[in-house]
């Protein structure tokens, strides 16, 4: 079981993850778009959905931080662990409260709101189970997943860490991650369920991020010619089907 | 110079009744799907009005278009790149469903299934957006002929900004009130702001005609570019995510026939045909100071067909000899630049809008008519636009940044034409001076009446088709007649086999016949049978 879980599941996910992000790419472009609701709902939305993801890019980058600097490496530059965890708390805690208080506020928007309510499909459904799963256990533990039961500490930085490391050697270290505590086995598992999820759902918009608008020209000029010709089903993933 | 091709439209205001036959035909054509309900690529506005979606005109509010900077470039007003990128998590400065309308169907089963009763059953409205009852508050066109309601038209941004300046009151009293229609459609703009907000760089225009697309593939549905057209002619497809927009009928375009709005027109009142345009003026013509300069900055930007050097650098761009004769004969290049009677559609913008109308007479006829006074003569009708300044001023808010004096200009061309040819059928000639007092030979004078008055169908709409020698660049496809005979004949294996035939190929048909016959000056041939008889059609 603990060899599946980490050391097989995170590579399956990872191959879910580029092969959905391809076929998506390959025979779903036109299903690719954030499919938003605001035409139906904008008061709430315009302060839940930004507080939302500047909350996500917060957490996201306290999980690169946590995940790839090894502590040696902060201890080096003279951050205690105990500076480093009170930061951690306080910086990844207040984004993620944020984060999970903004998602609760979109979610309920959607429930009663019967023009959101009646655009949301089965897939968004079980999307964002999976989401609020993920976020509510990342916080979980951060605030609990310190300690055991009988009250050891555990450092996640000893544990979680060094086993995400080690899967990019291909060498995954699974004592490490056996090591860890409950709220954070559970955590990483969930998550790694949201990236094998994400192409298939409306998360995918993530991966449209649009950078190059800021260096390509204003006005776009294309020949009739020059159209893109690859293969594209109408039929699209995560989509209502129309009537 | 860099000269490009641009498929324009001029409509002419005068012979519009306001029938939606437009709207509607273009509907059928291309928004009756789920998503789309409430989108209208063209629609028809009355004006005083406040117009589809509700007060679109007011940049103030939906920051739509350009502004000219400091430094004398132009940039969004709804803010730079960055800005855009990290505001892009929503985008709230766009009409909501209440600023268009939420669309509805009625209940009919209950009207087939209800029991038999002592009171009638009732089809009640449903809203296509959440499936419920609803109450019908308003729809695309609910002020239609002013039946707004009171206030409804003193809304109108024009209006208010009118009100505000002069301290005159537009009156909408029954006999005091002026109006008229205004279809619009996708400008096909040649400095799009729409295109410069998308942040996918999904919108492009297209080297060879310049039609504006929406690519469905690359549009992330991020919806910068509702808020960036100033027009607000992009729609939401609620159901795809997808921005959605007029494509000038491109498909029709490319076979050489005009598009639904155009070919459905009841008043025959609008016009297709090519302008050439400097490509490399056109973001310093957009940049122009005074926005009252912007009307005579875009007529720079349009080259004359008939100048070899235009021509030279044309053909040193690719651009084909039919098209070129195409450019000489168009109708559109005529009433814009060669008439002057034709206006863009709000310059202030600054994104070199490409469909221009010609403005109503009719509110300067109708009040004289209404005072008693012969509203066919020159004299008159001179006299009256000059004094009746609030229709006049109303119209140089739409077409020329508030600047009336090209207004008057052409109101008076099209007075002078009037009396003119009134002269013509009384007296069998015309009076010359009618002609010169507005700059114009009487043979001009008949030309532009047979332009725009007889406005015959192969004269209105002169539109090169795209070149077969790139037919594999069209990008619809799928025409599959390879078998002897003609497409009207019966195919290899009877009619109705082999691989479906693209619609238009039955119209282009049908519609080169009809050309061919007008040519002739011969009555059109009888329309082909409908339904199964024709081959391949289904």
């Amino acid at each position: 079981m603990s060899v599946f879980l980490w050391g097989v599941l995170p590579y399956l996910t990872l191959l879910l993850l580029i092969g959905g992000l391809w076929y998506r790419r390959r025979f779903d472009q036109f299903g690719w778009t954030s499919r938003s609701s605001q035409i139906y709902e904008k008061s709430i939305l315009k302060i839940a959905s930004p507080l939302f993801h500047y909350a996500l890019f917060a957490v996201l980058g306290g999980h690169l931080v946590g995940l790839l600097i090894p502590k040696e490496w902060t201890y080096r530059v003279g951050i205690s662990q105990h500076t480093y965890h009170l930061m951690a708390l306080v910086v990844g805690g207040i984004a993620g409260v944020v984060c999970v208080l903004a998602l609760f506020a979109l979610i309920i928007r959607r429930r009663t709101n019967p023009s959101v309510f009646a655009a949301t499909t089965w897939n968004d459904k079980g999307m964002y189970v999976v989401l609020t799963a993920a976020l509510v256990l990342g916080l979980v533990a951060t605030f609990f997943g310190g300690e055991r039961p009988n009250g050891e500490e555990v450092n996640y930085r000893d544990t979680v860490s060094v086993w995400f490391r080690s899967l990019f050697t291909f060498k995954p270290n699974i004592a490490a991650m056996e090591a860890a505590t409950l709220p954070f086995k559970i955590h990483v598992v969930v998550g790694l369920l949201l990236f094998c999820i994400l192409p298939l759902t409306r998360l995918v918009h993530a991966f449209a991020a649009p950078v190059q608008y800021l260096f390509r020209p204003y006005i776009v000029y294309r020949s009739r010619g020059t159209r893109p010709v690859q293969g594209s089903s109408w039929q699209t993933v995560g989509q209502k089907r129309t009537r | 110079m860099r000269v490009m091709a641009q498929v324009a439209m001029v409509m002419n205001l005068d012979k519009c009744i306001g029938c939606h036959t437009c709207s509607v035909t273009c509907k059928q054509a291309w928004t009756n799907r789920t998503g789309t309900e409430y989108v209208w690529f063209n629609n028809v506005e009355t004006r005083p009005g406040q117009g589809y979606p509700r007060r679109y005109e007011d940049q103030e509010k939906w920051q739509g278009g350009w502004v000219r900077t400091a430094s004398g470039g132009i940039k969004l007003r709804s803010g730079g790149r960055l800005k855009k990128l990290l505001t892009i998590f929503a985008s709230p400065v766009q009409p909501e469903m209440d600023d268009y309308y939420e669309p509805w169907t009625y209940d009919y089963e209950t009207l087939t299934n209800a029991p038999l009763g002592d009171d009638f059953p009732v089809a009640r409205p449903k809203s296509l957006i959440t499936g419920r009852t609803m109450a019908i508050e308003q729809s695309a066109n609910w002020d239609d002929s002013l039946g707004g309601g009171p206030g409804w038209e003193e809304r109108d941004p024009i209006v208010e900004k009118l009100h505000a300046e002069s301290q005159e009151r537009i009156r909408f009293e029954y006999e005091k009130s002026f109006m008229f229609f205004l279809p619009r459609i996708c400008e096909h703009c040649l400095n799009p702001s729409c295109m410069a907000a998308c942040p996918s760089g999904a919108i492009y225009k297209r080297e060879e005609d310049g039609i504006v697309l929406v690519d469905q593939d690359a549009c992330r549905g991020w919806r910068q570019c509702i808020t960036g057209c100033p027009y607000k002619k992009i729609y939401y497809n609620h159901r795809s995510g997808k921005a959605e927009k007029c494509h000038f009928c491109y498909p029709r375009i490319e076979a050489g026939i005009p598009t639904v709005c155009s070919e459905t027109c009841v008043g025959r009142l609008r016009h297709i045909g090519i302008i050439l345009y400097d490509a490399d003026r056109v973001t310093k013509a957009a940049a122009t100071k005074d926005p009252k300069d912007l009307y005579a900055a875009q007529l720079e930007v349009m080259l004359d067909p008939n100048d070899p050097e235009v021509l030279r650098a044309a053909r040193a761009q690719g651009i084909a000899e039919d098209w070129l004769d195409a450019a000489r004969r168009s109708p559109v290049y005529a009433l814009i630049k060669h008439y002057r009677v034709a206006l863009p559609l709000h310059p202030e913008y600054r994104t070199m809008p490409m469909v221009w109308y010609i403005p109503p007479l009719s509110p300067v006829v109708d009040l004289l008519r209404e005072q008693g006074h012969d509203a066919e003569a020159a004299g008159n009708l001179f006299g009256a636009i000059d004094a009746l300044r609030i229709p006049v001023d109303y119209l140089a808010e739409l077409f020329t940044a508030g600047d009336p004096a090209p207004v008057i200009d052409v109101l008076q061309k099209l007075a002078a034409m009037r009396s003119y040819m009134r002269e013509v059928t009384l007296r069998g000639k015309g009076d010359p001076t009618i002609a010169e007092a507005v700059g114009m030979t009487p043979q001009a004078m008949e030309q532009l009446y047979r332009l725009v008055a007889i406005a015959r169908y192969n004269e209105r709409y002169v539109i090169p088709k795209a070149h077969y020698e790139m037919a594999h660049n069209l990008e619809e496809m799928g025409c599959s007649v390879d078998f002897d005979g003609s497409v009207t004949d019966d195919g290899p294996f009877g009619s109705g086999s082999g691989a479906p035939v693209p619609v238009a190929i039955e119209t282009f048909a049908s519609m080169q016949a009809r050309r061919a016959a007008a040519e002739a000056d011969q009555a059109p041939p009888p329309l082909p049978p409908a339904g199964d008889e024709v081959p391949g059609v289904r």
